[in-house]
């Protein structure tokens, strides 16, 4: 399928400029900005229309009233109107399993195959952070970005849901709920004290903190006059039920609390989707800042391995904005290194979109210190909490192991299965080696993650012996 | 229990849930209606054979697997509401010595 009238510029055997993994903002922007360019693009997307996760389905919202889901959402519709129109090849419901220099193969409706590319870019977001409290693997438990998901892909909703945590998905969700005229259990906040005051020395005097600063208050002032009952400072979090979530317990202070609930959405905050750059083989930090593996990667997006980039929030947690900026800049680092416009037009291109990009995120040293999830949170300190969703394997199993000389958590694998399971390890990476940072006393760099393998999502033998 | 707040936009077509017949909107995203179904669970785990549902909805959890079609571990919430297809519950794990899936059609040799 392609975008618009585009022409098909992938036929078998044929080398393109620029394959791109991802259609979210930074994949979008890097295609328009790159086909603008005169290079062949091919956007490759495991979703059924673009848009990525921010803008999931934005060209065919549901039918809801526009405040619902708001203008910045709404706001991302023209640039999915400028992808489809921008010339590049669009492959939507594509995996792309296997990303190595120089080519990367897929499935998908058409077959698959596999696809040689001067330039790959890598522009696949990032997911919400794990958030490893006992009964999160109960029925009835999701995530707060699953909660929108379903609302911007089927206007869905569930009733009496409790939303618990921090960050400004969050409040976010919680706003469009209460638009959509939702009853709301509770609002468990577990922004830990002092987070906000500590934030506000680091605003400095960025408008664009300002402007970020007041969005975050609105939200928060929206909510309070809906009347939703708002808990802070909640610690101990647990979800309570044997075959389903019955209720969610908490700690404020010293008292203990209880509500019954049949949903429980859980968010602290978002995270670089790391496992497509990590499989093949680019080099990756532990930030400190962000609490996450980010990619090493220049002011352009080139990554450790040649001829492979990141863009948007895979790099490094940055925003909407942010990511289609660093989209176009990767595009234009594409081009000239393909030799397609001389240094001077590169130049000239990109002077504009570094300081706007500078300009956008001057806000993240605020944001990332008023939403930082608190330490236990992050580290479950019970035994029983699963760290390990798919392969069951809880905290004190590996705390045990980890007791027993166990040097990383490659190594964990072997003795617990911990991360072999279908995600893996998504849903367990960053736990993982925290929890190992901690019990260690080594930091995170030094304890690492585990190795991340191709196929990049499970694919049939069929898929891989290919067509 | 989830909801829709809005008419459905596609139309309703029959699907085979665990050999029941179902009527779910044409395109949807398929978790999405199983859950709005009343579903569940989507699957138990191999390890312990936990009850598990959707958790993130955007692929990274492994959460919504279902047999489709005849296919084990699709994940639901990457797939849409197809008339006529077959979903079914994915109980523990596989056991060995069962018939090779079928080869899905939209993914046939040429």
């Amino acid at each position: 399928m392609t975008a618009g009238t585009a022409p098909q510029v992938a036929a078998d055997g044929e080398t393109v400029d620029l394959a791109i993994v991802g259609a979210g903002p930074a994949g979008m922007a890097a295609a328009i900005r790159a086909a603008e360019l005169g290079l062949a693009v091919v956007v490759f997307d495991d979703q059924p229309a673009p848009g990525g996760q921010i803008y999931r389905n934005v060209a065919h919202p549901p039918p809801l009233p526009r405040h619902v889901l708001g203008p910045d959402y709404h706001a991302g519709a023209a640039l999915v109107a400028r992808f489809l129109a921008s010339g590049a090849e669009y492959r939507p419901s594509s995996v792309v399993w296997h990303v190595a220099e120089g080519s990367l193969s897929h499935t998908g409706p058409d077959g698959g195959g596999t696809l040689a590319a001067r330039r790959i870019l890598i522009a696949t977001g990032a997911m919400e952070r794990p958030f490893p409290v006992p009964g999160w693997t109960l029925p009835g438990v999701m995530t707060a970005g699953a909660a929108q998901i379903m609302l911007k892909a089927s206007a869905t909703v569930v009733d009496d849901a409790v939303f618990a945590g921090s960050g400004p998905l969050l409040y976010l969700v919680v706003a469009q709920y209460l638009r959509a005229g939702i009853r709301i259990r509770a609002l468990l906040d577990t922004t830990p004290r002092g987070a906000r005051r500590r934030a506000l020395a680091r605003l400095g005097s960025a408008w664009s903190g300002r402007t970020t600063l007041a969005k975050g208050l609105g939200l928060l002032a929206e909510i309070r006059r809906a009347g939703v009952t708002v808990h802070r400072h909640v610690a101990d979090l647990a979800a309570v039920g044997t075959d389903r979530l019955d209720a969610v317990t908490w700690r404020s202070g010293s008292v203990r609390h209880r509500l019954d609930c049949a949903t429980l959405f859980l968010h602290q905050g978002i995270v670089p989707n790391v496992n497509t750059a990590m499989a093949v083989g680019c080099s990756h930090r532990w930030d400190e800042g962000q609490l996450c593996w980010r990619p090493t990667l220049d002011a352009a997006g080139r990554s450790s391995v040649p001829g492979v980039m990141v863009a948007g929030d895979g790099g490094g947690i940055a925003g909407a904005v942010a990511a289609a900026l660093s989209g176009e800049i990767a595009a234009i680092a594409a081009a000239s290194d393909l030799g397609r416009i001389d240094g001077a037009t590169r130049d000239r291109l990109l002077g504009p979109l570094e300081s706007r990009r500078r300009r956008d995120m001057a806000v993240r040293p605020f944001l990332e210190t008023l939403y930082r999830p608190a330490d236990a949170d992050r580290i479950p300190s019970r035994d029983e909490t699963l760290v390990c969703r798919c392969e069951e394997v809880d905290r004190g199993t590996l705390a045990d192991i980890v007791r027993r000389g166990c040097p990383g958590p490659n190594q964990i694998k072997a003795f617990s299965r911990c991360g072999m399971g279908p995600c893996q390890g998504r849903l367990c990476g960053h736990t993982v080696t925290e929890l190992f940072a901690d019990l260690t006393g080594r930091s995170p760099d030094e304890v690492g993650h585990y190795r991340i393998r191709m196929p990049i999502k499970p694919v049939t033998l069929g898929d891989i012996a290919g067509p | 229990m989830f909801r829709s707040l809005t008419e459905p936009t596609g139309r309703l077509v029959t699907v085979s849930l665990d050999g029941r017949s179902v009527e779910l909107p044409e395109g949807d995203n398929l978790a999405v209606a199983l859950l709005r179904a009343g579903h569940g669970p989507f699957r138990t785990t191999p390890a312990k054979a936990a009850p598990r549902q959707p958790y993130c909805m955007m692929g990274v959890c492994f959460e919504c697997l279902a047999e489709i079609d005849g296919v084990p571990n699709r994940q639901t919430c990457q797939e849409r509401v197809v008339p006529g297809q077959s979903i079914r519950r994915q109980d523990g794990a596989r056991s060995t010595g069962s018939a090779a899936a079928p080869a899905p059609a939209a993914r046939g040799t040429p």
